[in-house]
């Protein structure tokens, strides 16, 4: 199997690249025959600090000793191993002041300043740092099972006397020899040897690293291109000495001995770690850095655990209520020394003179006891601070998370990956996002290629519809089928062909611009999606220009760098291309018939099928040269010559650069073509434009000698002169027509991006790809629309090398940005839309710290922004801008390991999953398989997630205020002695079993309006994002109904317990029974409350609401029977005492009603005056108005939404407003008769 | 829907061509359909409308009002004549320093008051002793007793717990240890109606489950009161204390400092306008933390003794419910709102805005 590669006919690319495999001076030399004393001189600078590292390749046992004793191939992301977790995982917990605190609480419970007994302060303390602890223990657990996925990874690795076989990859170590084969992961950093290709050339995809989608060209050294197959390896011995490691995946410095010869290395020998061989069929290389030394694990920064904005304001209002609890300790505290002082010496009873000697009732030193007594007081009204409202975050969170994952809407079946929360801790954050920053390939686009339409001739081919398209008309005809108002005054935009979302009408704009929607016909080949019988099927043949249309294929066939590949299943072709643009062109030509089949050392042979011939015709193209493509270039071409002898010089390339090269009579075609590559643009496609040259003999001979010479000149200005040279042949060319290739959306995202657009989101695109490419993506995804007005920030297009440059450059992008500003200040047309398109080189001026401020305002006031050309790091510092700048929460999406910065720098990193990079999905947050589902864990999990967590804490706030102040008053009626009303075990279960499941239940279960509701109003995802439900206002409403309880509670037992017997035998109530009376209104209060505060009501709920208040009664049932030594008072006190007792009854009943009037006013007085949008939605659900009246429904559908200036229906809205512009000139000279249609026009 | 599914997965997976031979890694990826996980649960999802609130409102009202005023009548059912003692119990030579006469063993504090009954009392008529200003819930007294020593003469020496009160000056425990037994109330009440003794029956005034499980039949009082410290009341050593109830009840500590505890029961009928003449020893000191003494005689209702809170709270609740039903009637009649009207939503209310 091995073999395979090796039938293809080996091929020397340096031969036919010009740019890309630019040789250093040394190895050119050593082309020549190696020279010792340069490649010496070359080694000189190396050892020093920082290149200390030694590798005996080939001999990986010398890595088991010392001092070359390197790690393995090992990788371990686990924060824990067995021997730490306890220490560092209990040192976590009580990281936490609340858990710090109760942990104090807990040490102080066996003494006897302490108003509890120990058991009851550790046992809660053991439960939730425990239930804590078992969590991160699970998560610390998932993280190994996915390390040691990638370490039972298997590798062909030398094992001696030529023979490889498979190797665990966290079992190979430094200096292994490794055979990678095509489409494989390299498991370490290697130094590349030999490879599939005679040269030594191989191609790595390194889209895992940098994000790259464009393949490298990685080339070994001379020296080691004879190791080329298994038993070569037999005797192999080199050393290398190279630096130690480092995160700097650009870089790479070293020498390698290889028979006592010194030969340099550099970067382009490196294959790294997590980077894949591609276009190659296998390579040898040697390992040089393992497991945490690969620059990518150096790069692996730890991902910072990050806290939701709903938790940090709970810390706030923890800081809050400990506040409150320390003045509390020291009123009650001071109210105790003054009593113990001037009252207590009196109280006989007491017996105050024979004071025990720990000070804590001493009447003769007040001070010391009301210092003590601080300490108890402080430990009693504990209760005021939640102890398990982490634990019960954490448990809700958990099980929200759980339904992230198992959220059938959410999952891929291309992929088979579900939608994943890899940490539980931002699920409310999901439902407060302000801005997404995304990704560009991988993210919004599948870097996969469509054909799809082309421009011939001036001719335009190709009728199947751009996916924008598709999607921008189904927008249309669904706002047209729904929200017809405005259809009503006479006003017809387009004719009516259908009715419905899915249907297929055909939508007339005025403008003139016909779409058809059909049934997506699926693409049965890839990368092909063109449909024009004229050019298909050889009917090209009867066309007007057929000459033109067989060049046209011909430049598709011909001029590109790929290389084919028989399919043996098939019998057809595949194409290893460099970029997946040339992939799909040669598909296209392929189908169109101009198979392109073999490539040779100097000709490429493409299979021609004519229909007036049976068998293909096989022609043979000598290539003389390839003028490969850069980006500075933006152009390709290859000199060729034909079968007849005839000399060409076909090009592609971006159509502004062929466009300034055609000869006078080249333009034939120029005006038709340029309107149809504006539609292309318009319609979201990437566009080339074709053009070929005939050359003369004479001419092209004496171009190739000047070309020969720049290619074979030394030095630094080599490169300047090879284009120098490439410029002087490419132009005078002649137009043959423009291509359109769809960079085909990932599936959903236009709509995905309209909807998150609808529910007041922000969306900037930071993409490490070309603008133009960045700007055609923009337009697929209606991120930019015609008529946007875009501000495009790039520096001058100066290379000054001057020492002020760079200010100069600074000065010109602040310019540009003061006049940016200007002019959207100066706008007045209120639907006028701006789009911020910016470059990497820009970003860095922008970045600054001066100018940082000024661009982001600047960047908030346009509609959509999109960086091109960033680096991963811009893509970090551009996340902190928004972040920091504006305040709000931001959220990155991406796939590679070029967004793992911003991934991490952001409020929420989303990692897409779907690709096989793991790294943004190892440091995301949440991962999904598709763009797409952005929506729904956002607008439905994230806006359920906020609802249930601010609710919940609100709650919890409430009942712990409500329940620890009852301690505080009953304080002032012991002499602040430190004595509490109930019992310890009730205080124990209190937050533990009897209030905490249905909290959760409201935490996990609560739904305010349904998912449906949820996707088809996105204007209710802005509750969440503006804060709604966590507002200050809120909390303190809750915490004013916490005190308003309290008070209820304790005072109504009080003064019906007070005095006389509440029994008929006569019998008076002691604390024992008022404790419990009161405990048991706390319960059924605080229960009933949270009835009150659900809207939606499952099974779970009603059986866990009923249920704690059941477990109350049943507890005290089953508490009364066991020994009285265990229950003291309270013994046998429910069935011989309180539930005799008419009067136990009545107070619960009371008092709970009681407590819950207030609320039941407000929310009742809510809903009739000043509803909130859910409810008004509830009702309309509830009364089943959504069925009855459909018109309505979908009108007010429409008109939930956020104006957006991004998305389609901002692209419809902006085309609507166009035509009811002309529409309104045409209307206001009838003058009078307007007749505007019913409602006010707000959809406009 | 799944073809349709797997046709776009040919047609558009990853570049590498690496995606076949995945099948079996989706399926057992896939998360498996439950109502339960995808959150949807059948529910009930009332709304609070206007008719509902109203109701509800109502029928507390409803409720509420009926059991204030039974509350109400039964509390004005309860007889309760209230005697307050300390003070007129000190002979007049004495009022400045009553201390100081209390805590002189040689004075006899005997006492005689009369009681006016003013209303027809049925038996059993309740004897309580109230006291005020009393910290029987201050954290050092509650602590300080011992229930295994209560419980069993195996554990007499079990003090712990009950300082300062544990043991003699000589070390040998007390029991019952602890500042609560130490301090018993030790004022006694005799009655009589004219010249005939009214009977006070001090049997069954406690907690059955206290005599029957808490304190224990073959548990004696040994080395009770008798130190030089002298507090409350001293104990018989030949009566278990399962029969002493006036410890019992004592034991049993009050959560307000203003409590009263059940002295016994009188079990004839009290005519109106009868006058009851108590004798009573005036032993306990009060007068020391100024808390006053009261002797209470009281019947009880099936709600107990004397109190017009509950119906009065009871008549609170649900008056204000009938206030709050009428007054949302009155609002939602002069200003209804449709429910369901989709002008309140707020993308309506400021189109501005949006």
């Amino acid at each position: 199997m091995p073999r395979t590669g090796r039938i293809r006919e080996k091929l020397r690319w340096s031969k036919i690249y010009t740019f890309s495999c630019i040789r250093h001076p040394e190895s050119i030399n050593a082309d020549a025959g190696p020279s010792l004393s340069l490649s010496l001189s070359l080694s000189l600078p190396l050892p020093g600090p920082g290149h200390s590292r030694i590798v005996r390749c080939n001999q990986p046992r010398a890595h088991k000793r010392k001092p070359l004793d390197y790690p393995t191939n090992y990788i371990s992301t686990t924060k824990y191993n067995i021997v730490t977790f306890l220490p560092k995982a209990i040192f976590e917990q009580f990281r936490r002041v609340a858990n710090l605190y109760f942990l104090l609480a807990a040490c102080l419970s066996v003494t006897s300043i302490s108003p509890f007994s120990p058991v009851s302060m550790i046992a809660p303390l053991a439960f939730v740092v425990g239930l804590s602890m078992a969590k991160e223990a699970l998560e610390d657990w998932r993280r190994f099972v996915q390390d040691m996925k990638v370490n039972l990874r298997k590798a062909l690795v030398h094992k001696g006397n030529g023979r490889f076989s498979n190797k665990f990859w966290h079992k190979i170590r430094v200096g292994d020899v490794v055979r990678v084969e095509k489409n494989q992961f390299f498991p370490a950093d290697l130094l590349l040897l030999s490879s599939g290709y005679e040269d030594g050339i191989c191609y790595v995809e390194t889209m895992n690293l940098d994000g790259e989608t464009n393949l490298k060209v990685k080339r070994s050294l001379e020296v080691t291109l004879p190791f080329e197959d298994d038993r070569s390896f037999k005797d192999f011995t080199a050393t290398i000495r190279c630096e130690d490691p480092n995160p700097s995946l650009y870089t790479f410095a070293g020498n390698l001995e290889h028979e006592r010869q010194v030969y340099a290395l550099d970067p382009s020998q490196v294959l790294l770690r997590d980077s894949k061989l591609r276009n190659t069929s296998y390579i040898y290389g040697v390992v040089i850095f393992t497991g945490h030394d690969t620059k990518v694990m150096q790069n692996a920064t730890e991902s910072p655990s990050k806290r939701s904005r709903v938790e940090k304001k709970m810390d706030r209002i923890i800081y809050i209520l400990f506040t409150v609890l320390v003045l509390v300790s020291l009123i009650s505290s001071l109210g105790f020394a003054v009593k113990t002082k001037l009252e207590m010496p009196s109280w006989w009873y007491l017996q105050p003179q024979r004071g025990d000697n720990s000070h804590l009732y001493s009447p003769s030193t007040p001070g010391l006891s009301g210092i003590f007594h601080l300490v108890t007081a402080l430990i009693l009204y504990g209760y005021l601070i939640p102890i398990s409202l982490y634990v019960s975050i954490e448990v809700v969170k958990v099980l929200q998370a759980m339904f992230i994952n198992q959220d059938l809407q959410m999952y891929d079946e291309e992929t088979g990956n579900p939608a994943q929360a890899r940490t539980s801790n931002l699920n409310e954050e999901l439902g407060q996002v302000d801005t997404i920053l995304s990704d560009k390939t991988g993210t919004l686009t599948c870097n996969q290629m469509d054909f799809l339409k082309c421009s011939i001739a001036g001719f335009p081919y190709g009728l199947s519809s751009s996916e924008v398209e598709i999607a921008a008309a189904k927008q249309i005809a669904s706002e047209e089928s729904g929200g017809s108002v405005q259809n009503g005054g006479g006003i017809d935009y387009w004719e009516n062909g259908g009715s419905g979302f899915g249907s297929s009408p055909e939508i007339e704009l005025e403008g003139g611009i016909t779409c058809k929607i059909e049934k997506p016909r699926k693409p049965m080949i890839r990368g092909f999606s063109f449909e024009d019988d004229r050019l298909m099927q050889g009917n090209w043949m009867s066309e007007p220009n057929p000459g033109t249309i067989l060049l046209f294929f011909r430049i598709l066939a011909v001029c590109h760098t790929a290389i084919p590949e028989l399919d043996e299943e098939t019998g057809g072709f595949t194409y290893e291309a460099e970029s997946p643009d040339e992939g799909a062109f040669l598909v296209a030509a392929r189908e169109f018939g101009f198979e392109f089949c073999r490539r040779t050392q100097t000709s490429v042979f493409v299979r021609e099928r004519y229909p007036s011939s049976a068998e293909p015709i096989e022609r043979e193209f000598k290539i003389l040269n390839l003028l490969e493509f850069n980006s500075k270039r933006k152009r390709m071409s290859v000199v060729i010559r034909d079968e007849n002898g005839q000399l060409l010089l076909l090009c592609k390339g971006a159509d502004s650069i062929i466009f300034d090269r055609l000869s006078k009579n080249g333009r034939m075609y120029e005006a038709d073509t340029s309107k149809h590559l504006n539609e292309y643009g318009e319609a979201g496609l990437r566009t080339l434009a074709l053009a070929y040259r005939k050359l003369e003999e004479s001419e092209y001979s004496a171009w190739n000698t000047e070309f020969l010479k720049a290619k074979t000149a030394l030095g630094p200005d080599r490169e300047a002169q090879l284009e120098q040279a490439a410029d002087m042949i490419e132009k005078e060319l002649v137009l043959v027509g423009a291509t359109a290739v769809e960079d085909k959306l990932q599936k959903g995202v236009p709509q995905c991006i309209d909807k998150l657009a609808q529910a007041g989101l922000k969306i900037w695109v930071l993409t490490g790809d070309k603008m133009e490419t960045a700007v055609n993506i923009g337009f697929a995804c209606s991120l930019l629309r015609q008529g946007m007005k875009q501000i495009r920030l790039s520096p001058m297009n100066k290379e000054l090398i001057t020492q002020d440059a760079n200010k100069a450059v600074k000065e010109d992008i602040q310019k540009q940005i003061t006049n940016a500003s200007q002019m959207i200040k100066l706008e007045t047309d209120p639907h006028a839309a701006f789009a911020l398109i910016i470059d990497g080189k820009a970003l860095t001026y922008a970045l600054e710290e001066d100018m940082k401020h000024q661009f982001l305002s600047l960047a908030v006031d346009c509609a959509s922004v999109i960086c091109c050309r960033v680096s991963p790091k811009q893509k970090a510092l551009v996340t902190r801008l928004v972040k920091e700048g504006t305040g709000k929460v931001t959220l990155a999406i991406g796939d590679g390991a070029n967004d793992v910065g911003m991934i991490q720098e952001a409020d929420i990193g989303v990692g897409i999953s779907g690709v096989e990079g793991m790294q943004a999905v190892m440091a995301s947050d949440f991962s999904i398989s598709q763009f797409r589902y952005l929506e729904r864990l956002l607008v439905v999990h994230g806006h359920w997630c906020y609802k249930r967590i601010a609710q919940m804490i609100c709650y919890f706030f409430y009942k712990n205020i409500a329940f620890g102040l009852t301690l505080f008053y009953f304080e002032a009626y012991t002499g602040f002695s430190g004595q509490s009303v109930y019992d310890d075990w009730y205080m124990i279960l209190f937050n533990v079993l009897l209030t905490s499941l249905p909290v959760i239940s409201l935490g996990v279960f609560e739904q305010d309006v349904s998912s449906e509701v949820c996707l088809q109003f996105p204007a209710l995802y802005q509750q969440g994002a503006k804060n709604l439900f966590f507002d200050w206002y809120r909390i303190i409403g809750w915490m004013a109904n916490g005190l308003y309880s309290s008070l209820m509670i304790f005072f109504l037992n009080i003064g019906i317990f007070f005095t006389q017997a509440f029994l008929r035998g006569g019998q008076t109530a002691d604390m024992a029974a008022i404790g419990t009376t009161m405990f048991t209104c706390i319960i059924c209060a605080v229960n009933m409350q949270i009835a009150l505060t659900m809207s939606h009501f499952t099974w779970i709920q009603i059986v866990l609401v009923w249920g704690s208040i059941a477990t109350w009664y049943l507890f005290l049932l089953a508490y009364g029977e066991s020994s009285p030594l265990v229950s003291g008072d309270a013994f046998r006190l429910l069935v011989e005492a309180l539930a005799p007792a008419p009067i136990f009854w009545a107070v619960t009943l009371l008092v709970a009603a009681a407590c819950n009037l207030p609320y039941l006013i407000h929310i009742s007085y809510q809903r009739l005056y000043n509803p909130m949008d859910h409810h008004v939605i509830q009702e309309i659900k509830y009364y089943k108005k959504d069925v009855e009246d459909q018109i309505m429904w979908t009108r007010e559908r429409s008109k939930a939404r956020w104006a957006t200036k991004i998305g389609f229906t901002a692209r419809v809205d902006a085309k609507i407003r166009q035509l009811k512009g002309k529409l309104h000139s045409k209307v206001s000279s009838l003058s009078g008769q307007t007749v505007v249609a019913t409602p006010p026009p707000d959809v406009l | 829907m799944m073809n349709n599914l797997g046709a776009s997965a040919a047609g558009s997976s990853s570049g590498s061509g690496s995606g076949e031979g995945s099948a079996p890694r989706r399926n057992s990826k896939r998360p498996k359909y439950s109502k339960f996980t995808q959150q949807e649960l059948p529910a009930c999802k009332p709304i609070l409308t206007p008719q509902w609130v109203i109701s509800v409102f109502t029928l507390v009202g409803i409720i509420f009002v009926p059991i204030g005023v039974i509350s109400l009548m039964a509390s004005h059912d309860v007889v309760e004549i209230v005697d307050w003692y300390d003070s007129a119990c000190i002979p007049q030579n004495m009022t400045n320093d009553k201390v100081a006469y209390m805590q002189n063993a040689a004075t006899d504090k005997t006492c005689t008051r009369t009681l006016k009954v003013l209303k027809n009392m049925d038996q059993p008529i309740y004897v309580y002793y109230q006291l005020d200003n009393f910290y029987q819930n201050h954290r050092r007294y509650v602590k300080s007793r011992n229930d295994a020593q209560l419980r069993s003469a195996d554990e007499a020496s079990e003090t712990s717990g009950c300082d300062p009160e544990k043991t003699t000056a000589d070390g040998s425990p007390i029991v019952p240890c602890g500042l609560i037994a130490w301090s018993l109330f030790n004022d006694t009440y005799s009655f009589k109606q004219g010249n005939e003794n009214v009977m006070v029956n001090k049997k069954g005034i406690s907690w059955k489950s206290d005599r029957d499980h808490k304190f224990g039949k073959d548990v004696y009082p040994k080395n009770f009161q008798n130190g030089s410290l002298i507090g409350g009341a001293k104990l018989d050593p030949n009566k278990s204390l399962s029969e002493q109830e006036d410890l019992i009840v004592w034991m049993r500590t009050a959560a307000l400092p203003t409590f009263r505890k059940l002295y016994g029961k009188i079990e004839v009928d009290l005519k109106a306008n009868d006058s009851i003449t108590v004798t009573l020893k005036n032993n306990y000191n009060t007068y020391s933390f100024n808390g006053k003494k009261k002797l209470v005689l009281s019947t009880t209702s099936w709600l107990g003794g004397k109190n017009d809170f509950l119906g009065i709270a009871y008549l609170t609740v649900g008056g204000s419910c009938f206030f709050l039903a009428a007054a949302f009637t009155v609002v939602y009649l002069v200003k209804p709102r449709k429910l369901g009207d989709p002008s309140y939503l707020s993308w309506n209310r400021s189109p501005l805005g949006y």
